[in-house]
């Protein structure tokens, strides 16, 4: 995967070293589907693309600039519990439900965000895990509050791997490359992603690229999950049906007489 | 050996899995409980969603058992009668219970009602287990003579009166029915087979003898986790069949070993070591209830 990566890139830099004159950023993946299969143990995307060299004299003598890498997933309706001691015992007191959660979201960028632009620009584009901004019934929680909760979820997401932060993770190479890998565990959600990349030069965003990710159940997995939830019924019915006939056959074998 | 469990969402190991089913399912084979009580914290533990564990262990409990009655068939250590009683109640119990279960999910409390259930019943059960079997043990090295099973005549004047030969029991079928339906409500709610609760209520309220009472227990469990498994399969889609296949493999195994060993093992032994089985899972469940969590906030099933 990886030389058939680096070829693509290859020919990316190649073919483009012409008519770059439109964009001067473009990125692709090493794979557009993340296929789920029962072997599934998570796996690594890679990441690769290649810049245009600024032009404007005012820039020149800058580097290559710095690029931001952002892959969100779908966006789901997320609850969450807050405990606290009753009684001597830790118990869910508190919840909450946002409406509109990012379900993965993984940043890489050539340096920590807070050296590559300022805070308004970044939240402007919503880079960076501190500037997701959930959907939170604002009635329910104000001000400091609401802010805890708010990083109480995304603590949440990055102990299940699902909000990652990567500074430093994007590689430059030779002023005109980069590549990163982004990593999606196996409790990946499923559904449509989008792999964004910015080009920052001198605090701003000078060029941005959207590639569409799919991360779906395929063969066996997939064929499992639809009948679990379109046939139900039938589907408990042959769960039952299995471990009748299991525990049968497991007797059967090992009896002795 | 990773394998993806297409409902849980996860992948794990699949000896993990196979060697996880057969503790459980040796277990079972010995003490003749499901051992649903050990296999949903063990679940959770490495990983599965809670709701998945508890539906996919039910059914790993139906497998289990089948495996394991037979021997106690073979045996004459089932007491049909009974089971049949006690399954009534059962299967009307744990209808009640998923119903109950999904309530309390909505409400987000479902955990801690599990673990308090859980804590409170193994303790309650473990301490009384371990109490008998100690002052049984104690009574056979002294080589005292065994006093005469205790009748209990709390519920003797309760009406619909029936024999139940295998037991020598004449009691009135509605204590089986209300202890059958008792059980089934917690072992949908625990997701459970309800084996460690049902077989110390068998010797203690209903008084039934000691060597029937695991293989009747299997018996009712079979029936009463097969109609858990359909109902969380079909209410609310969380039986992951990979995963349940896996722990059936290795369940079956284990209860073929758990079964012969039980039969070389005294009843008094074997009631302080299920005992200290008991009391050791309430134990760390009581200890996750009172430490700090890592963090106050968790996320929530959507």
């Amino acid at each position: 995967m990886r030389a058939r990566a680096l070829l693509l890139a290859l020919l990316v830099v190649l073919g483009l070293a012409v008519p770059l004159r439109a964009q001067s950023l473009i990125a692709d993946l090493s794979d557009h589907l993340v296929a789920i299969t029962t072997g599934f143990v998570g796996v690594d995307v890679l990441l690769f693309g290649a810049l245009d060299l600024p032009e404007a004299p005012e820039l020149e003598g800058q580097g290559p600039g710095e690029v931001v890498v952002v892959v969100r997933g779908p966006e789901r309706a997320q609850t969450l519990h807050r405990k606290s001691k009753v009684a001597g015992i830790w118990m869910n007191t508190a919840q909450l439900t946002f409406e509109r959660v990012p379900s993965f979201y993984a940043v890489a960028s050539t340096r920590p965000l807070d050296e590559i632009a300022a805070h308004t620009v970044l939240a402007a584009n919503g880079i960076g895990l501190e500037h997701l901004d959930f959907d939170l019934p604002s009635a329910k929680a104000a001000g400091s509050l609401r802010e805890e909760w708010r990083q109480g979820l995304i603590r949440a997401k990055q102990r299940e791997g699902l909000y990652v932060r990567a500074p430093g993770a994007v590689a430059l190479i030779g002023e005109r490359l980069f590549r990163t890998r982004i990593y999606f565990p196996t409790n990946v959600p499923t559904g449509l992603y989008q792999a964004q990349v910015f080009l920052f030069r001198d605090g701003q965003v000078a060029s941005a690229q959207v590639i569409p990710l799919s991360v779906s159940k395929v063969g066996l997995e997939a064929e499992i999950f639809d009948f679990a939830h379109d046939q139900a019924g039938a589907y408990g019915l042959i769960a039952v049906l299995l471990a009748l006939v299991a525990g049968w056959l497991g007797h059967a074998l090992f009896r002795r007489d | 050996m990773q394998i993806y469990l297409p409902i849980a969402e996860i992948s794990l190991n699949v000896f993990l899995l196979l060697g996880l089913g057969g503790l459980i399912g040796f277990l079972s084979g010995l003490f003749g409980v499901g051992g649903g009580f050990l296999m949903t914290p063990l679940l959770i533990f490495i990983g599965v969603p809670p709701a998945v564990a508890v539906a996919t262990q039910a059914n790993h409990v139906v497998a289990s058992s089948v495996s394991g009655v037979f021997a106690h068939f073979k045996r004459g250590n089932v007491d049909i009668k009974m089971g049949l009683v006690l399954l009534a109640g059962g299967f009307l119990g744990s209808t009640v219970g998923v119903s109950v279960f999904s309530l309390l999910r909505g409400l987000g409390q479902i955990d801690l009602v599990i673990n308090l259930a859980y804590v409170i019943l193994l303790g309650v059960i473990g301490v009384l287990l371990m109490l008998e079997g100690g002052r049984a043990l104690l009574r056979r090295r002294r080589k005292l003579p065994t006093s005469g099973r205790a009748r209990r005549a709390w519920a003797a004047g309760w009406p619909l009166r029936m024999r139940f030969p295998k037991s020598r029991l004449y009691i009135s079928a509605l204590l089986p029915l209300s202890l059958g339906f008792g059980v089934g409500v917690l072992s949908a709610i625990m997701g459970v087979g309800g084996g460690f609760v049902m077989v110390p209520l068998m010797i203690y309220v209903l008084g039934m003898p000691t060597a029937v009472v695991i293989g009747t227990s299997l018996f009712q469990i079979i029936f009463v986790s097969a109609n858990v498994t359909f109902l969380q399969a079909a209410q609310n889609q969380t039986v992951d069949l990979v995963l349940a296949l896996l722990l059936v493999l290795g369940g079956v195994v284990g209860a073929q070993f758990g079964g012969r060993f039980a039969a070389r093992l005294p009843a008094d032994t074997l009631r302080i070591l299920l005992g200290l089985v008991i009391l050791g899972v309430g134990g760390k469940l009581l200890f996750d209830l009172i430490t700090p969590p890592a963090d106050i906030y968790s996320l929530g099933v959507t």
